[in-house]
């Protein structure tokens, strides 16, 4: 690995125990190849195309814009990640991976899941290509998102309860990690996010970059140009990576990434890592994050299980730091009016994730120019959550 | 680098003129409290151990068995070890160091330390009486700063070897470590339970010539007399963690704790003591 291959700034990098890094490095060779064989691109587009379901649709959102836009016209399109098969933006990395673990020989995969929605598409390609499979998850994400860890099972993965620590998405990354330590000759560790040591973040940003390539095309072929701004939730920053990559060189391009506020910045119970957090290493990488002066990580809260991990991809603090993307914060509560909002006006429920995007949209409209183009990443769909919703809301499910 | 002998440095040359093998022992700060890891550190001194590790807490020890995890998660509940956990633990060694010239190695993860500044904790830990630094998350790739600051201090950095770690790459790491090497005998966290002699055996002499004069430590997966005395024909320091953790835990008291923490470590001496 070269100096500044797998930093972004001063962010990124290769923050673990010794005996990882020859597997880091392997992945990493086996990444390069892989991306110039043309047998291995060949493989990969035809499963996203034939059994992920993409190019994954582009759909204006005329009565959402209405709703949001204070009479400026403009356009909102959703990307519709919610289409792909599994349900939400994670299976596109998940099946690069899982061709990539093939072809270093691995016979069994690892991953951590908070929502369960990187769970589900960790044991759907598991299923498709013969590996064993284990998936670590919180034990408060397990009581929050019974219906995915049922899926996970159906598809014959098995799904480890997480114990230790805030019991969330951080934890499981942890103990995926201490799996991976101890069985790292015949195993790979599907990290779900941009996160973690390079190779993930560059890795799994250019497996989601599919995601902005295809908005791109798809807006200068419906608009005949590009869009005003480009809008994703952040938790680790997976589905924003991917919208925003393809965008990155277009400086007329706004992007807006939108963490969870949970129940408010100001409560401390809230998952803002790029708005509230500093800079420090966790799961392998230097990025912000949630830390106390003694260096403990702090417990991250959102409703949504996806969103709830006090880190985010070294890529994104990179994006912050140097200007070229904005982020901001929305509440739990805001989340939970847009997810009704998006329901009633444009007949689309979206993941817990998701709503805090859409949740961000009156308050980017107010300062956009009038017949603006928009697109969201519309990451995942939110069957998952509505006991949780229907909790939140006082209703029995 | 004109790197002086420190207490670790001194230490290895006097056990190499005995003939004898290093025994290093590592335990939790704050477990399971702060006040009591003084006393618990003069008692591994006064059995017998030649280095000790001296575990920082943290909240998320990826590497960790789940023995250590518990350790650290008592030491930054109940045990006081919470806020301003490096101050707290270099006070303890500060108080250790009045009472005994034992080498201590501070192990910890790479964020509590880069929070706190790392030219101030440097400072701070040489000022306290530590000797070395094991940063668990930190390759040599990203520890340049780190490095310096230590090497002008005069502490050592103690590098990480493991089974996947090829000879080529030891010496590169070799290249940035003082002190001594710390080899991971097995793959997997602290306290896994498949240590494999003879295969550690045939590792650690593929990994030595990569390594020059630096001595050899192996730790993981050590946990009685008799496979610290046959691991130790292999290197030249053995490292027990998890199996002195663990015993601390199970002592119902104190003064229990400082017992089974003398004896144990007693035990582990004898056995590397040719007789």
């Amino acid at each position: 690995m070269s100096e500044q291959a797998g930093h972004f700034g001063p962010f990124g990098g290769r923050y673990v125990a010794e005996t990882l890094i020859p597997a880091l490095d392997e992945l990493d060779a086996a990444w390069r190849a892989a991306q110039v064989d043309p047998e291995f691109v060949a493989e990969l587009d035809g499963l996203l195309t034939n059994y992920v379901n993409r190019p994954s649709r582009l759909t204006l959102a005329d009565q959402l814009s209405r709703a949001v836009d204070g009479g400026k016209g403009i356009r909102i399109y959703l990307k519709r990640e919610d289409l792909n098969h599994t349900g939400a933006h994670k299976i596109n990395n998940c099946i690069g991976q899982a061709l990539l673990a093939r072809r270093m020989g691995k016979r069994r995969i690892i991953a951590e899941t908070g929502a369960g929605q990187h769970g589900v598409a960790t044991a759907t390609v598991a299923a498709k290509f013969g590996f064993e499979c284990e998936v670590y998850m919180g034990a408060e994400d397990i009581e929050r998102q019974k219906l995915n860890v049922f899926r996970m099972r159906l598809l014959g993965a098995k799904v480890c309860s997480v114990e230790s620590g805030t019991r969330t998405l951080k934890d499981a990354m942890n103990e995926a990690l201490r799996d991976w330590v101890t069985h790292v000759r015949d195993t790979h560790y599907i990290i779900g996010s941009v996160a973690g040591p390079h190779p993930y973040p560059t890795m799994v940003r250019d497996l989601q970059a599919v995601i902005g390539k295809e908005a791109r095309a798809q807006l200068l072929e419906r608009e005949g140009r590009l869009p005003d701004a480009a809008v994703a939730c952040v938790g680790g920053g997976s589905n924003a990576m991917g919208l925003f990559h393809a965008f990155v060189p277009d400086a007329a391009v706004q992007l807006h990434g939108v963490e969870a506020a949970g129940e408010g910045i100001a409560t401390g119970r809230h998952a803002a890592t790029l708005s509230e957090g500093r800079i420090g290493v966790l799961h392998g990488s230097k990025s912000f994050v949630l830390t106390d002066d003694d260096g403990q990580i702090l417990p991250a809260h959102s409703i949504s299980a996806g969103l709830d991990y006090p880190g985010v991809g070294p890529e994104h603090s990179w994006l912050k730091q140097s200007g070229r993307a904005t982020y901001a914060a929305i509440t739990d509560k805001e989340a939970l009016g847009a997810l009704q909002l998006l329901a009633r006006t444009e007949g689309i429920l979206c993941a817990l994730e998701t709503a805090h995007a859409i949740a961000y949209l009156p308050r980017l409209c107010e300062t956009l120019r009038p017949e603006a183009v928009v697109v969201v990443a519309l990451s995942g769909r939110g069957d998952k959550d509505m006991s949780t919703v229907a909790q939140a809301l006082g209703v029995e499910s | 680098m004109t790197f002086q002998a420190n207490r670790i440095v001194r230490r290895f040359s006097e056990l190499r003129l005995k003939k004898e093998k290093g025994l290093i022992i590592y335990i939790t700060a704050g477990d399971p409290t702060l006040a009591e890891t003084p006393g618990l550190l003069e008692e591994i001194a006064r059995a017998g151990a030649d280095f000790i590790e001296l575990g920082v807490p943290w909240s998320d020890p990826s590497a960790d068995g789940v023995v250590i995890q518990h350790a650290m998660e008592r030491a930054l509940s109940t045990g006081g070890a919470g806020h301003g956990t490096l101050g707290k633990t270099f006070a303890a060694v500060q108080a250790f160091r009045a009472q005994s010239q034992v080498p201590v190695v501070l192990f910890g993860y790479y964020n509590p330390l880069f929070q706190r500044g790392l030219r101030r904790v440097v400072e701070e830990a040489r000022d306290a009486g530590v000797d070395g630094m094991l940063v668990v998350d930190l390759p040599p790739e990203e520890s340049g700063e780190i490095d310096d600051l230590l090497a002008r201090a005069n502490l050592s950095r103690v590098p990480l070897l493991s089974p996947m770690t090829t000879p080529e790459r030891a010496r590169m790491i070799a290249e940035h470590g003082t002190g001594f090497a710390y080899y991971v005998a097995v793959t997997g966290v602290t306290g896994a339970g498949h240590l494999d002699i003879a295969d550690v055996g045939r590792r650690a002499a593929a990994l030595r010539p990569s390594l020059g004069a630096l001595p050899l430590a192996v730790g993981f997966g050590v946990r009685d007399p008799e496979s610290a005395r046959a691991l130790s024909e292999h290197c030249d320091a053995v490292v027990v963690g998890t199996a002195i953790v663990q015993a601390i835990a199970e002592a119902p008291d104190a003064a229990a704790r400082r017992k089974v923490a003398f004896e144990k470590v007693r035990a582990l001496k004898q056995a590397l003591t040719p007789s």
